[in-house]
């Protein structure tokens, strides 16, 4: 058994991005992640990397667009009214095919909305993370454990496809403490990238790192080549997990603390005699479509618990193909659904779609 | 005999400046810098949004296109990924560097950030057609200022060396211009200077260099060179605004 | 015990949190599955303080504590908040220094401890959080010396190697009332 420490969510993204090989911070503050800078401001220093508290959150994702830039691995991170600002930043590093890991511990909003946890910003990061189009992999823990093995699955993605992963967490993800297993994250080497602007040494051609394309043909070339590159992500990098899934009538699909307060309530409907199950996608971007598609096959009833206004639920939506009816469960401004709600709308849902007690 | 040739830090791409424009001679010079430094291979250059944000086909160097205004963040990101071996400098519109990104540049001046940052001051707006500048002068008739600026309106110009000046943390800011053979000797010292205080670790330094903008100001590049003598000088005073080391070295 | 749920609360700088992190880490030295998750934002700052722990033989599902079996009400608004969403048949703990009227509940096991007191008579006033702790354990059959020490360990950075036993005489001192 490997050695477990008690760890904030925020502490153990820190730590597992030193881990990874990121020797590169740079942040503002913002609750409720602050801790992620305080980490990174004690440690950096100790190891030979750099952290430096921005100016902005406009400085800090340009400062990450820098280091990028040298090929190095670099991150950010921010809440919710902070990764709005970065959204210009987001863009450009898109643009420019530049890998970074961005951290969002989501809170309650619109403006600048409350502290407390949320899920709001589902649409930001799957759909616009800035102008133009674009994607990021979303990676969405719902566990401590998940914070610091998602974060250096990040940058391992990021560097494999040159674009921006982001971890969208929450409040709750963020502050609590779980045991977590530091020693059994696995690193793979970094990859080469000849791209990288590290001076030419007078040995190559000059290498440019550039969004600005004036010809609009070759600017929709790149559009093309780098959704041909989203593709092969959709085919090959969705993580999802499925819980009690094999008989299940009914299927819950939550991430991140949604995921975890509906565990609560999918364990005490079965106890119950209803046939629940649970989707729960770990990559928001890819959204793993291919189980909810099998799961409109046997499921009579899709519940999305989340967050938000409903947001996810679209792509749950989108995903059935519109073979079952998909239902919204949800607590937002800071406020999260508990296992009762939750347990309440599987129930509705069973009564409502007979047969699946 | 070759007695007068392009620098080697200079690609061969044609530049899509205009006529008369003070932009290829700033080029010249600092590309001068790099290869008399003989620093070209770890040199990195930043250029964000403006007329010089094709910059990148220009220079032989490693090149980086930024947002508007961010470069200061970039540079900074690019030299503290390696201060030791890279060699970072921007090279900025006062549209880019006075206005949208004010706040990089007097961060990265607060921190005495160790880059060097190429300052063109024309006092408008050059890529977007000739709109008012933060450093368009008092009366200055533009495309958003059609009745000339107005300071009981939009304000007054920035004066970016006077307002630096007062932060304790940069090494070195100057005001050059480029409208003579005089004045492009000491653009040319001062710029040299700005990169080898850069090698030397002593930190920020920045050349604002009063350029001229024929097109938008609506001048002949004869008369445009005769107006920073006549109008921005006597705005923008020429001179050295902060050398912290030459200060310490005369006590 | 399958799964116990804990809430600490009171005011901030009491150790609430502190108090909540050794509670998890006992468990977790004893093979247990625990969640520590602190009430944030500017209500840490002198106001109320709050933490929910989980401690179980399954893995924690929400890691919300909405209805304890464990509440430690270490001030009277604490008290007042909580009370009522307590697991029937579970046990309240209170700091009878600072919680002036009695539990109104009648469905729990209430242990009330004057332990500001105790802490300051002790002379170690920063201590009524441990002192009810040690209660805590002792009132649920956990108080092994070597268990309690152990976990102490994790909590107190090994600079302060000398307040170990100082907490654990706080400690023993709640177990023992």
């Amino acid at each position: 058994m490997s050695d477990k420490v008690l760890m904030k969510g925020n502490e153990a993204i820190a730590e597992a991005a030193i881990i990874a090989g990121c020797r590169h911070y740079f942040g503002y503050p913002i609750t409720p992640q602050t801790e992620i800078a305080a980490y990174m401001a004690k440690r950096m220093p100790k190891i030979g990397g750099c952290f430096l508290q921005a100016e902005s959150e406009i400085a800090a994702i340009n400062m990450v667009y820098g280091v990028a830039s040298t090929g190095k691995r670099v991150m950010t991170s921010s809440s919710s009214p902070g990764i709005s600002l970065k959204g210009e930043g987001l863009s450009y590093l898109a643009g420019a095919d530049l890998p970074s890991l961005v951290i969002n511990v989501q809170r309650g909003g619109p403006g600048l909305g409350g502290i407390q946890p949320s899920q709001s910003d589902y649409f930001q990061a799957t759909r616009a993370g800035g102008h133009g189009d674009f994607k990021m992999i979303v990676l969405a823990p719902a566990s401590v454990q998940e914070m610091a093995e998602l974060t250096v699955k990040g940058f391992e993605l990021a560097d494999k496809y040159r674009m921006t992963a982001m971890i969208l967490a929450d409040g709750t993800m963020g502050q609590m403490m779980e045991p977590v297993a530091l020693d059994a994250l696995k690193v793979n080497p970094t990859v080469e990238k000849p791209w990288a602007t590290v001076g030419t040494k007078m040995e190559r051609e000059h290498n440019i790192v550039n969004s600005l394309f004036l010809d609009p043909a070759a600017l929709e070339q790149t559009n093309f080549e780098r959704f041909e590159r989203y593709k092969t992500i959709e085919e090959t990098e969705t993580l999802y997990e499925e819980y009690l899934m094999d008989d299940a009538e009914i299927c819950v699909a939550a991430f991140g603390i949604a995921a975890r307060v509906s565990k609560n309530a999918i364990d005490e409907a079965r106890k119950q005699g209803i046939k629940v199950g649970m989707i729960r996608p770990i990559t928001l971007w890819p959204f793993p479509t291919a189980p909810f598609k099998k799961a409109a096959e046997h499921c009579k009833a899709f519940i999305s618990v989340e967050l938000s206004m409903g947001q996810m639920i679209e792509d749950v939506r989108l995903a059935t193909e519109c073979k079952a009816p998909v239902t919204l469960c949800n607590r937002v401004g800071g406020m999260i659904p508990s296992p009762e709600q939750v347990l309440a709308s599987i129930c509705k849902a069973a009564e409502q779609n007979g047969g699946a007690k | 005999m070759i007695v007068f040739d392009k620098p080697h830090a200079l690609t061969d791409a044609p530049m899509h400046y205009c006529p008369g424009c003070t932009h290829g001679i700033v080029h010249r010079l600092v590309a001068e810098a790099i290869d008399e430094l003989g620093i070209e291979g770890k040199t990195i250059g930043v250029a964000p949004v403006g007329c010089s944000v094709m910059a990148y086909n220009y220079f032989s160097c490693d090149m980086i296109e930024a947002a508007h205004g961010r470069a200061p963040a970039v540079a900074t990101g690019v030299k503290r990924a390696d201060p030791e071996n890279h060699i970072v400098f921007t090279y900025q519109g006062d549209g880019d560097l006075a206005s949208i990104g004010m706040a990089e540049t007097v961060h990265a001046a607060a921190r005495n950030e160790n880059i060097t940052v190429i300052f063109i001051n024309n006092a408008i707006y050059g890529m977007t057609g000739g709109q008012m500048a933060p450093t368009s002068l008092p009366g200055q008739v533009t495309q958003t200022s059609p009745y000339g600026r107005d300071t009981n309106h939009c304000g007054f110009p920035i004066k970016v060396c006077e307002l630096l000046s007062e932060l304790d943390g940069p090494e070195y800011l100057t005001r050059v211009t480029v409208n003579s053979v005089k004045n492009i000797k000491t653009a040319k010292a001062a710029i040299k200077k700005a990169f080898q205080n850069q090698i030397d670790g002593k930190g920020f330094s920045l050349v604002e260099v009063l350029s001229s903008c024929p097109t938008n100001w609506g001048m002949t590049p004869q008369k445009a060179l005769q107006w920073i003598d006549e109008k921005m000088i006597p705005y923008y005073p020429l001179g050295v605004y902060k050398d912290r080391s030459a200060k310490e070295e005369t006590k | 015990m399958s799964t116990k749920q804990f809430l600490f609360s009171g005011f901030g700088g009491q150790g609430i949190l502190f108090a909540g992190k050794f509670v998890a880490y006992k468990g977790l030295m004893a093979g247990k599955n625990v969640s520590w998750l602190p009430s944030y934002g500017p209500e840490m700052r002198g106001g109320t303080a709050s933490c929910g722990v989980i401690v179980g033989d399954e893995a924690v599902g929400s890691p919300i504590v909405s209805t304890p079996d464990v509440l430690v009400a270490m001030n009277l608004p604490s008290l007042d908040k909580y009370e009522s969403s307590v697991a029937p048949g579970g046990i309240i703990f209170v700091d009878s220094t600072l919680v002036t009227r009695p539990v109104n509940r009648t469905d729990v096991t209430v242990y009330a401890l004057p332990a500001t007191q105790m802490a300051s008579d002790n002379g170690t006033p920063t201590l009524a959080n441990m002192i009810l702790v040690g209660k805590i354990l002792e009132a649920l059959g956990e108080f092994d010396e070597e268990g309690v020490r152990a976990a102490l360990g994790k909590v107190i950075s090994a600079k302060r190697a000398d307040m170990l036993d100082v907490n654990f005489n706080a400690m023993k001192l709640g177990a023992n009332y």
